[in-house]
């Protein structure tokens, strides 16, 4: 079933079909992103195809290769029982694709995950593109294969907070190997 | 100074005809707050009672599933996906299995599969459970969730006998499951689910008349089966807006499609019907482990391929083929086939997917889990703008947000 709305996607639009696969029970085509959204709209507003939900996005980082980045959208059909996937693949130069919030609501959620993972942005977003687990300011992406796995990157910076009774906060100017250096209350020895 | 309300809308400022000023208030609820569970701060605009804007923010418990599954064997994730949902641990496990079986394209035996779906079963009326209860309990009815605890912790004790644990069972192995059904396992759990299922009827009758109950689910959280379409939705609160989708039965995997039961479904798409799909949903569940009882057939319960299941200890001892066997797995972890797989089970909150990249090696190049609760945290938002603040706790509840695997 989704074989044939494959082809039918394929014979639409011809060139822009990069390439189809089928892989385990898998169909789906490669697609460019300059032709992501225009494919997705007919995705969605076809009869045919009626592939209404958006199940999942999710990146895949192929380091070493180019374009590095592989963007993987698994659309489904309630009504035809079919699901396709959309691949798309994004170099690390210029990690940047349209969204598909606009079509796909459901999509927020994962754009904002493939952002805060991958460091892939994407323009036209119904709301804006925040961080879906780190915290904002947290530097990298921890999903691309080059971030190490026990990094100390992007600590949560102490909040410069006067007025609570632990007493005056360390401020801006602080360094934190100066307040390391003050012992704290539960360091300080027992005198017996 | 806050443009008021009155301006706004372009009233006149007539001395008799003049309202108060108002402008809207944000407000922090959670991270952790007495009528949620789960670790979410909401920030929400109000207009006085009125919800105009929420912004729900997770990441409080992530704990880079992905990365840490990148970095370990195919086997050494499994123990990780109990802690995606930990009320359901079995569906995770099973569900991941599912997927590393589809990529190495390995078939398991029909007991394994009847075990692997009276496991699943078994948890999914654990987590509609915790749910239902959970959710009374945050509306001020602290009986339910007392009587569902209850029935919850007669079938930890069942899932303790089948693997060991309560919570974490890290149940199943690629080809199989790890150990049989213990001896007179199955009466008891035949006895536990009568018990389960007075506990059930209390808990409904307690609800699902009772006047306070309905006002506050009744038409709250309402999604239409477009919109619930459009965000992804899947599991109870898809079903509960009308719309037939099911994994287990739109694509039956295991030994769904021997076995007969019934989907649910809503109509209204609000709280209420979600309520009442999950409390049929646990009937129905139980009906499939009886029927699993009546068909399986005594037969092994792991595949007989050395190449993804540790060979038997006699083996290994005595034979080199085994001892190899033994020690490839071992120190190199089971060798799944390069490809790319999207592979899907039906979780108790709805469509559990697994996309899944091997390279060949003895590590998962990539492990993506699709998480039913993220796109149900999506449309959050969607649902309750327009309502009263109160009404964000029973949406909230019911759409039974998992921290564990929503922020992973």
């Amino acid at each position: 079933m989704s074989e044939a709305v494959v082809r039918r996607i394929a014979e639409r639009f011809g060139e822009k079909v990069l390439r189809t696969f089928s892989e385990r029970g898998d169909d789906g085509i490669y697609v460019a992103r300059e032709d992501l959204v225009e494919i997705a709209r007919f995705c969605h507003d076809d009869e045919e195809a009626d592939l209404k939900m958006p199940v999942t996005l999710t990146c895949v980082d192929y380091l070493g290769e180019e374009p590095r980045f592989e963007l993987v959208y698994v659309l489904y059909s309630v009504r035809k029982k079919h699901r396709i996937q959309i691949r798309v693949r994004v170099s690390e130069e210029d990690p940047v694709v349209p969204s598909l919030t606009p079509i796909y609501r459901g999509l927020d959620y994962w754009e904002r995950y493939v952002w805060d993972m991958y460091g892939i942005r994407f323009t036209d977003r119904l709301k804006p593109l925040k961080r879906l687990w780190m915290w904002e300011g947290f530097e990298g992406h921890p999903l691309r294969k080059d971030f190490p796995l026990r990094g100390r990157k992007g600590q949560l910076p102490e909040l410069d907070i006067q007025d609570i009774y632990r007493g005056p906060g360390p401020g801006p100017t602080s360094r934190p190997a100066s307040r390391a250096a003050e012992p704290r209350p539960s360091q300080l020895p027992i005198v017996k | 100074m806050p443009e008021t309300k009155n301006a706004q809308l372009g009233q006149p400022e007539d001395v008799l005809e003049a309202k108060l000023a108002t402008r809207t208030l944000s407000l922090n609820l959670g991270p952790s707050h007495p009528a949620s569970h789960g670790t979410v701060l909401f920030h929400i605009e109000l207009d006085g009672e009125v919800i105009t804007k929420l912004d729900p923010e997770i990441g409080f418990l992530h704990r880079g599933f992905e990365k840490s599954c990148e970095n370990s064997t195919w086997t050494q994730c499994l123990p990780y996906t109990d802690r995606l949902n930990y009320v359901s641990a079995m569906c995770n496990n099973f569900g991941f299995l599912t997927a590393v079986e589809k990529l190495a394209g390995i078939e398991i035996p029909d007991r394994a599969k009847y075990i692997r779906t009276i496991g699943a079963e078994l948890h999914r009326i654990c987590d509609h459970l915790t749910c239902v209860g959970a959710m009374a309990m945050e509306l001020g009815g602290f009986t339910p969730f007392l009587y569902a605890v209850e029935a919850r912790d007669l079938l930890w004790d069942r899932v303790a006998e089948l693997t060991g644990a309560r919570l974490t069972t890290t149940y199943g192995r690629i080809g199989g499951v790890n150990r049989d059904l213990p001896e007179g396992w199955v009466q008891k759990v035949k006895d536990t689910l009568k018990r389960v299922a007075e506990l059930r009827d209390d808990i409904d009758a307690l609800l699902t008349h009772n006047r306070i109950f309905l006002e506050r689910t009744r038409g709250t959280g309402k999604m239409s089966a477009e919109d619930a379409i459009n965000y992804g939705f899947t599991g109870p609160v898809l079903r509960a807006s009308g719309v037939d989708y099911d994994v287990r039965k739109a694509h039956p995997y295991w030994v769904y499609d021997r076995i007969d039961f019934d989907v649910p479904l809503g109509s209204e798409g609000d709280n209420y019907d979600r309520y009442c799909v999950r409390i049929e949903e646990m009937k129905q569940s139980e009906r499939i482990i009886l029927q699993c009882f009546e068909q399986m057939e005594p037969g092994p319960i792991l595949v007989d391929d050395w190449r993804f299941v540790l060979p038997p200890k006699n083996e290994v001892y005595s034979t080199i083929e085994g001892l190899i066997a033994h020690f490839k797995i071992v120190m190199e972890g089971v060798k799944i086939p390069a490809g790319t797989v999207y592979s899907y089970t039906e979780s108790p909150n709805g469509e559990l997917g697994w996309y899944l990249v091997s390279d060949g090696s003895g590590r998962p190049y990539k492990v993506h889990c699709r998480a039913p609760g993220i796109p149900l945290l999506g449309g959050l938002e969607h649902m309750v703008v327009g309502s009263l603040l109160p009404d964000l706790i029973p949406t909230f509840d019911l759409i039974n947000m998992i921290g564990g695997e929503v922020e992973q």
